[in-house]
């Protein structure tokens, strides 16, 4: 790994995909810039509107409320994410492939039930009681999975079906108790509301998510160049870790001022940074994207189109499974409410706000990190303002709207470029 | 009038094909519920040879094309690779047993990149993606063909037609076929676009490869084709070899014999022009 900068560019030492000189050449790190506002203006705007949406979103916040920014609630804030966030990391694997499933909530809310009935009602150790929840969703998975590659069901349908029926089975398992609470000494509901990592340990984890990010590049870069491709220099990569390392020193700092990082938060992000490589980095992940973007042609290279499918409902319904949990255990109560009202859309519409296109083929998993920051802060931000839900309600739909335009434009903008 | 044409060809120019025959197709017939798509169909491909394979809308083309490559196997009739009879009962047998198919709808996926549409399906260790591997192997790949791609990590959406044929092409060589179908190439690609790939079909004869490729237009068969396959309403309608053979005998072997709508458009002008003649000379 050499550390110079990168020799002068002739015909003979350019990379070998660099050869062709319609290609434009972008070197360090204004080249780097460079490429990516080209690529914004192309119409690929990757995580962008978002990131401006939750800077917009902080600022007017707290410049109404100066709490809104404080420690104490970004923390708050962290912790309702997490539940709804992981629910919607499920939601990103089926837009991928340009399905939806609009039964998240009810699955979610199933999945409480049967964790307080289980664990609390029947007094079966709460691991097992989990365990069962969550296997309940991967069942339902199963069957929608089933329901679209075998019947040929939309899963518009199919999932709106199970919207109402687990809904159902949700009322039935609570039965006439209607509402369980779970003892605010079992592990589940300590894990979900006053578990926080040691201030040291949030700032050790920073620093290792950045060495891993520079070690990642490096080893990536030394592999390139010994094939002869164009590699990251080290500069860029060094600039690259260490703006990761100052930011997430900096959350965790300003976490540690208040609570700290809470582990359910670290769960939910590491959940999200496996989905992430799970879609990039594997071949499943791969034939996700093939088949949002064209199932036809994904069947002819010979892909196993059926079960890509069921994977992908098998993950959003476990999701919105595990998610239960983590909301009836921040709640420390499973009723007949758990699941319903706002969250299912809201799950769906963090996944589409953080960037995942409806339409498939497009997206990744940080769009449901997030897309869920931005619908809990404007949520956080009104209950700081004592808006009722109503005005909630409104803003939220107005904003997912807007994502949706974007997320249309943005396609529109990539065909007057030539992309699809 | 078709049983005529028929008798003639056979017994007028059949050409054989040029070198070591690595496909052999023998009484293929089909039928799609009471439709006789294929009837008796016999054809070779050699090695390092170019089979256009021609025939008017319906002549069962492209359901020989499919049969090959596993879509819909035939009913009955027997299929040889290199002299081994096989039975090919879907794409993944066809693609084992060496038969690449291009379909005409090109079917690459717009919103991966080049590398990830060549290597759809075969990626290099599945579980943690050799994207370097497949990059250079992409290039190679690109360069054998002298393809001008500007980058192989741009989304196939921002190519152009010709490079689209090239990727799909390309992603079909990867297997290592000994047999590659192409349907219809060059359709809908402009003047230097069919260039583009009618130089690839001449490379991929002169790696060893046997190609077929379905085409409408006489001009890209003469080409680049050695010999001339014609189907007619899902029969051999004639084996023609490029050089001795002009395309309007062609023509006449796809519209079937000689009265059918170009030469009655002929005679319609002959006759109108004896009219005039006359009337000038009665004048």
């Amino acid at each position: 790994m050499s550390t110079k900068p990168e020799p002068a560019v002739t015909t003979e030492a350019r990379a070998l995909d660099r050869q062709d000189e319609r290609v434009t050449q972008y070197a360090g790190l204004s080249g780097a810039l460079k490429s990516t506002t080209a690529r914004v203006r192309s119409g690929d705007l990757g995580a962008l509107p978002v990131v401006i949406g939750l800077v917009l979103i902080a600022i007017v916040f707290q410049v109404l409320n100066p709490l809104f920014l404080s420690s104490r609630n970004l923390v708050n804030l962290t912790l309702e994410a997490s539940s709804v966030g992981v629910i919607s990391l499920g939601v990103v694997c089926v837009l991928l492939v340009g399905e939806i499933d609009l039964s998240v909530g009810s699955v979610s809310g199933l999945s409480g039930a049967i964790v307080a009935v289980l664990g609390v009602q029947q007094g079966w150790p709460m691991p097992l009681a989990i365990a069962t929840a969550i296997a309940t969703g991967l069942l339902i998975g199963i069957i929608y999975g089933q329901a679209f590659t075998r019947f040929g069901m939309p899963s518009f349908v199919a999932t709106l079906a199970g919207l109402l029926g687990f809904l159902g089975l949700q009322l039935f398992v609570l039965g006439a108790a209607g509402s369980i609470n779970i003892p605010f000494d079992s592990g589940l509901v300590r894990f979900a509301q006053q578990s926080f990592l040691p201030r040291p340990v949030a700032y050790l984890a920073a620093a290792l998510v950045a060495l891993v990010v520079l070690l990642v590049g490096l080893e990536n870069s030394r592999a390139r160049r010994k094939a002869g491709l164009s590699a990251a220099s080290l500069q860029l990569l060094l600039i690259r870790s260490a703006v990761v390392l100052a930011a997430l020193e900096f959350a965790a700092w300003y976490l540690n001022r208040a609570r700290g990082v809470s582990w359910m938060f670290l769960f939910f992000a590491i959940l999200v940074i496996v989905m992430q490589y799970l879609f990039t980095r594997t071949g499943w992940g791969r034939w996700v994207y093939a088949i949002g973007g064209n199932v036809e042609a994904a069947r002819r290279t010979g892909i196993n189109v059926r079960r890509v499918y069921q994977s992908v409902f098998i993950l959003c319904s476990g999701f919105a499974a595990v998610g239960g949990v983590l909301a009836a255990a921040r709640l420390g109560s499973a009723n007949q409410s758990s699941g319903t009202g706002d969250i299912n859309l809201n799950a769906i519409a963090a996944a589409v706000i953080g960037g995942t296109s409806l339409f498939g083929g497009r997206g990744n998993a940080y769009s449901a990190l997030l897309g869920t920051f931005v619908i809990a802060s404007i949520s956080s931000g009104l209950t700081l303002l004592n808006l009722s839900s109503s005005i909630r309600f409104m803003i939220t739909g107005a904003v997912l709207a807007l994502a949706v335009a974007v997320d249309s434009l943005a396609r529109r903008s990539r065909a007057a470029q030539g992309g699809v | 009038m078709e049983t005529e044409t028929s008798t003639n060809v056979t017994a007028g120019v059949m050409a054989t094909p040029h070198g070591e025959v690595v496909l052999r197709m023998r009484g293929i017939s089909k039928s799609f519920g009471s439709v006789q798509a294929l009837t008796d169909v016999d054809l070779d491909i050699a090695a390092g040879e170019v089979v256009a394979l021609v025939g008017d809308n319906g002549a069962g083309k492209t359901t020989l094309v499919k049969v090959l490559a596993g879509v819909h196997p035939q009913d009955s009739g027997t299929i040889e690779l290199q002299g081994e009879q096989v039975s090919i009962d879907n794409p993944s047998t066809a693609i084992s047993l060496g038969i690449a198919t291009v379909f005409q709808d090109l079917a690459l996926c717009e919103n991966l990149d080049v590398v990830s549409n060549l290597f759809l399906g075969r990626e290099l260790s599945k579980k943690r993606l050799d994207e370097v591997t497949m990059e250079v192997k992409s290039w190679e790949l690109l360069r054998q063909l002298s393809a001008r791609l500007p980058s192989v990590r741009q989304p196939a959406s921002s190519l152009s037609g010709g490079q689209r044929q090239t990727v799909a092409i390309a992603r079909s060589l990867l297997g290592e076929p000994r047999v590659i179908l192409l349907d219809e190439p060059t359709a809908a690609l402009g003047v230097a676009q069919t260039a583009e790939v009618l130089d690839l079909i001449e490379r991929l004869r002169e790696n060893g490869l046997a190609v077929m490729m379905i085409s409408h237009n006489m001009e890209d068969v003469n080409a680049v084709a050695d010999r001339v396959v014609v189907l007619r309403l899902g029969r051999n309608n004639g084996v023609f070899d490029i050089n001795e053979v002009t395309s309007r005998d062609v023509v006449a072997a796809i519209t079937g014999a000689t009265d059918n709508v170009v030469t009655r458009r002929a005679g319609r002008r002959s006759t109108h022009r004896t009219a005039l003649a006359k009337e000038e000379f009665d004048s």
